[in-house]
């Protein structure tokens, strides 16, 4: 059994799954049951000022017939009463001391960061996470993204919360910016002590096409929302990645963003994160899939001999390079293996409309199609089109060239092999 | 013109074996299909049903696209559904039999969109500019309706000719209702006919009522699609005992009358073939307690579908192998068969069998009744069956012909193909 511990910017859990900011961290009963299911820290759906949701709040981008592949949201922070929530922080706290219980914040003015600082700290949690995320109906009031998509304003209001907070602080980022880079070193500027992204992405999921108004619909109007979901994950992990290569970045990282299985969270460790919070895959199945994810995870580790997460946070940023150093040399051509190819033909066609058009269909009856290997260009979407586990194999090639780049190429210093499928 | 079937039909006690789809399932099960390029179960298709499209254009509930996917290469293509043997056909094909998971369901999904055609009664199809040629139909089976369907649409007009009073041949009093019942059967018949333009003379016997020649003077060009004959009888002592049934006539009762089985306490049936298997089921879903398949070969090699008598089995049909009837027992109906029993490679082994019955019916073959058009000149026929090339054209100038009576027996897909592609030669014929 693997150590699962985490220590995540000075806030420690028995796990590094944690429950983001959102409905399934809404209410103390919920987080307690949440714990009960494996739940390994909990970041308290955002605290501010009194708002009020609309009816008719979430809506799925479905693919092929699952019904939220992306999740899209247009609900605000807590609408319930702020002393319940404080009550309620205060007894989970109590009863849970080892789990990590975290506040999550969004006001506007200092004095209310002051007031709202102070009586998180008060309920005993283990830290605040500062939401300068949402992309809807906060931001039109001069807060969450808006926030978070000004450098200056992040690094002055975590400055604030630095001053005032004796407890660690995160900073959740928007992921509705450029480029994630500025944005993590203001927070880390301001003296955060950790951030955590992605928030939800700015968003249109869908319209209703038959009475022609967008998705979620309320009546007759719709707005942008956040997107978030299993979708969102590939953006979720460049961010990611991005600042944990950064080597002016320091700070430790919550990751976020369409964590959905074990698997996901271990690449988001690999990236970087030291923990990770999930909020849609919950919202779509319960907090049960914990269980999986906490199995997942410990077997994956002894399978590697990680005894703690540190053995392998961050293990993969280093493969993280530029295009321009990539090896130029390096070839693969795809291989189909005859005894499992299912005669489908979807490589084939795949190959023929959308890449390099050098699979052809058997000259048997056998419906094995042949790879004209001399034209591959180890592209992959014959492998990622193929339905049969294992049957498409991309094989590196020796082709006696030794490594070279194009950047190596462009300074004279590396050889280039010819190219290949540019006829 | 066509009369109504009676509502009093045996075969109404019958459930569809393959239930239906509803939407919510079509789609979860069109989203399971791989989209094979160029598809092995189109190829598997006797009409060549572009069948990954049809299937994709469920899973986009895109269903009237896809009925019309269907029903552009086959016009009986809600039939089909039901009574195509797909296990043999489209699904036995499906490649996913090559990966141990359960094949897509090509079938049910057929199922599911054309339903959905007639339930919202959508139509695809619009008769070509007038040709002013007139095309004489003999029969008025899958084979024939899916010429003259065809035929409409290149603009040239087809007369039927049908001996009986209902349209549909088989496909309306031949399959077994447990797949598609005869009103269901017309109500296609009918929707196909909307195209309009298509003569039909029923009650009209070619060969009897009017001569074969006389249509090839009178119309400029003839498509035979008149299926099989009667069914066969064995020759034996006193086959003409009351309850001696030929099997496909008496599956005609069950499906259009209300054959009375109540007293009938064990019935056989001869034969080893899809006939034979149908027969049994149908007697067992009537209520007969003991039903009987007695076949000369083993269970191995009988011609019926494996999972036919797989099904049959699990309905309490008693499979008796290695048993050739020798002659018929009774007074005046019949009591039983004596069968010789036979070895491994169907020959006698001297020692007989009784096996007692009341109603017996012969599944052993229909007749082929080919002969009909012996006066055509140039015309050829086999063993019964007229002798065609790949788009009907016969020896015979201007004589096309599809379906059962030139193809020896097949199914209602494979009358339909080539119904259709003769209707093309035709067409090419007449240009
Ligand atoms: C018991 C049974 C069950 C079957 N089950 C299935 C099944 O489940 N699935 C499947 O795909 N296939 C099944 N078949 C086969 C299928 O029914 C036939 O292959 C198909 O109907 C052949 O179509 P056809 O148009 O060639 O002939 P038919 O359907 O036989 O139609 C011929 C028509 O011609 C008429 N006719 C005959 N002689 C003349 C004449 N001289 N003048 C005018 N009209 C004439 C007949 O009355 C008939 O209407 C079954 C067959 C039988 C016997
Ligand atoms: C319905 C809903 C409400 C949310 N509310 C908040 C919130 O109040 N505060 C916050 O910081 N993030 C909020 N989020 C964003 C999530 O915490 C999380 O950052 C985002 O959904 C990405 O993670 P996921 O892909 O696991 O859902 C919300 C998300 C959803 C779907
Ligand atoms: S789950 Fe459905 S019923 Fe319940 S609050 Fe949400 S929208 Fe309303």
């Amino acid at each position: 059994m693997a150590d699962l511990s985490t220590n995540c910017a000075g806030i420690k859990s028995p796990n590094p799954f944690w429950l983001a900011s959102a409905p399934p961290a809404n209410s103390g009963d919920q987080v307690k049951r949440a714990f009960d299911a494996g739940w390994g820290g909990a970041v308290w759906k955002t605290l501010g000022q009194p708002i009020q949701n609309v009816s008719s709040r979430f809506a799925g981008h479905g693919y092929k017939g699952n019904k939220a592949i992306g999740f899209n949201n247009i609900e605000l922070i807590t609408d319930r009463p702020l002393d319940v929530n404080f009550r309620e922080i205060t007894e989970v706290k109590k009863q849970y001391p080892d789990h990590a219980v975290i506040v999550s914040l969004m006001v506007e003015t200092k004095e209310e960061w002051k007031d709202f600082i102070k009586r998180s700290i008060d309920t005993g949690a283990d830290g605040l996470e500062l939401n300068f995320g949402c992309p809807h109906g906060m931001c039109e009031r001069g807060m969450g993204s808006a926030v978070g998509q000004e450098p200056k304003v992040n690094e002055e209001i975590t400055s604030w919360a630095m001053e005032y907070s004796s407890i660690p602080v995160l900073v959740k980022l928007t992921p509705n910016v450029a480029d994630i880079q500025p944005h993590g070193l203001a927070a880390q500027r301001g003296g955060a002590d950790g951030v955590s992204l992605i928030n939800t992405i700015k968003s249109v999921i869908g319209v209703d096409i038959d009475n022609f108004v967008m998705r979620p619909s309320v009546g007759a109007q719709s707005t942008n929302g956040g997107y978030c979901g299993s979708a969102v994950k590939p953006i979720a992990l460049h961010m990611l990645a991005s600042l944990a290569r950064n080597k002016d970045f320091n700070l430790p990282i919550s990751g976020i963003g369409g964590v959905s299985t074990w698997r996901d969270a271990v690449e988001f460790l690999l990236l970087g994160a030291t923990s990770v919070q999930v909020c849609t895959e919950v919202m779509l199945h319960g907090y049960r899939v914990v269980e999986d994810m906490l199995t997942g995870l410990n077997n994956y580790m002894d399978k590697h001999g990680f005894k703690t997460l540190n053995d392998f946070v961050g293990k993969a940023v280093p493969s993280y390079s530029e295009w321009g150093n990539l090896d130029m040399n390096y070839e693969t051509v795809a291989k189909i293996d005859a005894d499992k190819c299912i005669g489908c033909y979807k490589c084939m066609v795949a190959c023929h409309d959308g890449a390099h058009q050098c699979i052809f269909p058997s000259k048997d009856d056998s419906r094995v199609p042949v790879i004209d290997e001399s034209e591959c260009v180890g592209c992959n979407l014959c492998e990622i089109v193929c339905p049969v586990p294992d049957c498409i194999t991309m094989t590196e090639v020796d082709n006696g060239f030794a490594p070279a780049s194009w950047n190596e190429h462009v300074a004279g210093t590396g050889k280039l092999r010819p190219k290949k499928g540019a006829h | 013109m066509q009369k109504q079937i009676t509502e009093d039909r045996a075969e109404t006690v019958f459930e569809d074996f393959k239930k239906p789809y509803d939407m919510k399932a079509a789609v979860a099960e069109a989203n399971r299909c791989l989209y094979c390029e160029d598809a092995p179960c189109i190829t598997a298709c006797p009409t060549s049903i572009n069948i990954p499209e049809f299937i994709r254009r469920i899973a986009t509930e895109n269903i009237q696209g896809s009925a019309e996917t269907i029903f552009d290469s086959n016009i009986f293509g809600m039939s089909c559904a039901r009574v195509c043997p797909v296990e043999t056909l489209c699904v036995g094909d499906c490649v996913f039999n090559h990966m141990e998971q359960p094949p897509i369901q090509i079938g049910k999904l057929q199922r599911y969109a054309t339903d959905q055609a007639f339930e919202q009664d959508w139509s695809f199809f619009e008769p070509g500019a007038d040709t002013g040629k007139r095309v004489a139909i003999v029969g008025g089976g899958p084979a024939s309706i899916a010429c003259a369907h065809e035929l409409r649409l290149l603009g040239h007009s087809p007369t039927i000719f049908e001996s009986r009073d209902v349209l549909g041949g088989l496909n309306t009093w031949g399959v077994a209702p447990y797949k598609m019942k005869a009103d269901r059967a017309l109500e296609e018949v009918n929707w196909i006919m909307q195209i309009g333009g298509i003569e039909v003379k029923t009650g009209v016997t070619v060969g009897q009522d009017v001569s074969f020649d006389e249509l090839k003077n009178d119309y400029d060009a003839v498509f035979l699609g008149f299926g099989l004959g009667l069914d066969k009888f064995l020759k034996l002592e006193d086959e003409g005992l009351d309850g001696i049934y030929g099997a496909v006539e008496f599956i005609e009762k069950i499906k259009l009358e209300q054959p009375d089985v109540s007293n009938v306490q064990t019935a056989v049936v001869l034969g080893g073939g899809n006939t034979a298997i149908d027969a049994v089921r149908q007697l067992k879903g009537l209520g007969i307690p003991s039903v009987k398949m007695v076949y000369r070969g083993t269970e191995e090699r009988m011609s019926g579908y494996a999972h036919e008598w797989e099904a049959a089995k699990i309905e309490g049909i008693e499979g008796v192998w290695h048993m050739s009837p020798n002659r018929f027992f009774g007074e005046n109906t019949v009591t039983g068969v004596l069968c010789d029993v036979l070895d491994q490679d169907k020959k006698p082994t001297g020692a007989q069998q009784n096996i007692e019955a009341d109603l017996v019916l012969l599944a052993v073959g229909q007749d082929k009744q080919g002969d009909i058009v012996q006066s055509l000149p140039g015309l050829e026929i086999e063993w019964g069956v007229i002798k065609v090339d790949s788009m009907g054209r016969t020896g015979c100038d201007g004589v096309f012909a599809g379906g059962d009576c030139a193809n020896g027996a097949k199914e209602v897909v494979n009358a339909t193909a080539e119904g259709r592609d003769a209707a093309r030669a035709i067409d090419q014929y007449l240009n």
